[in-house]
């Protein structure tokens, strides 16, 4: 009797461990994967200079916004216009 | 008798309506001769950022028009700018890209190159965030 109860709490501990393992491996394995796709990243230097446009606070979208109010104010002050 | 006297009202009544229609258009802001003349002759044109910009070297009479006049235009574009939530130079980049594009032929634009180009019937060479 207390023999077979020292064995099932073995069993129990050993699938415990079991299953650990399982996830530690599954784990391992998707970084493992992770780490091998980010390795195939390459990230070289650009050949040509980089340009900072200083234009680049007019953008396309403020234009088209303000372009009803600029034709009304060429229409309301023609004499400057 | 009193036929007459209608008549009379309808007339008053219109020859009202022509004065003010006569009255009112005086009224519209032209531009000054001396600034049309510069703009059609091409000794000044428009440019990309909303001013006005000489094409030759000015004349003291004309650089003094085109400052005056580009002082205005500042105020106008600070004045909107405020009531619109945006730079000056976002306004009065917008509103260059509309003046050039109301050039008629033989005025200058300025090209967002920098080169002078006379309008004619095609299309004014403009920058690619106008509308």
């Amino acid at each position: 009797m207390t023999m077979y109860q020292t064995s099932q709490l073995t069993d129990r501990a050993y699938d415990a461990i079991r299953r650990n393992m399982r996830s530690l491996t599954t784990t391992g394995l998707i970084l493992g994967v992770l780490t091998g796709l980010s390795a195939c990243v390459q990230v070289s230097a650009p050949d040509k200079p980089i340009v900072i446009n200083l234009n680049i606070n007019i953008k396309q979208e403020v234009v088209y916004r303000l372009d009803g109010d600029a034709k009304s104010l060429i229409n309301e002050e023609a004499d400057i216009f | 008798m009193f036929d007459t006297m209608k008549k009379n009202k309808a007339l008053a009544v219109i020859g009202g309506l022509v004065l003010t229609a006569v009255v009112a258009v005086p009224v519209m802001a032209q531009r000054d001769p001396a600034y049309e003349a510069a703009r059609s002759s091409g000794l000044i044109g428009e440019k990309p950022d909303g001013y006005l910009g000489y094409v030759t070297s000015p004349s003291p009479a004309i650089k003094a028009l085109v400052e005056d006049i580009n002082i205005k235009r500042k105020a106008a574009y600070t004045r909107k700018a405020q009531e619109t939530n945006s730079t000056v130079e976002q306004f009065a980049f917008t509103s260059g890209c509309n003046l050039i594009l109301r050039t008629v032929p033989g005025e200058k634009y300025q090209t967002p190159a920098g080169t002078w180009n006379t309008r004619d019937s095609s299309a004014p060479v403009r920058d690619s965030r106008c509308p």
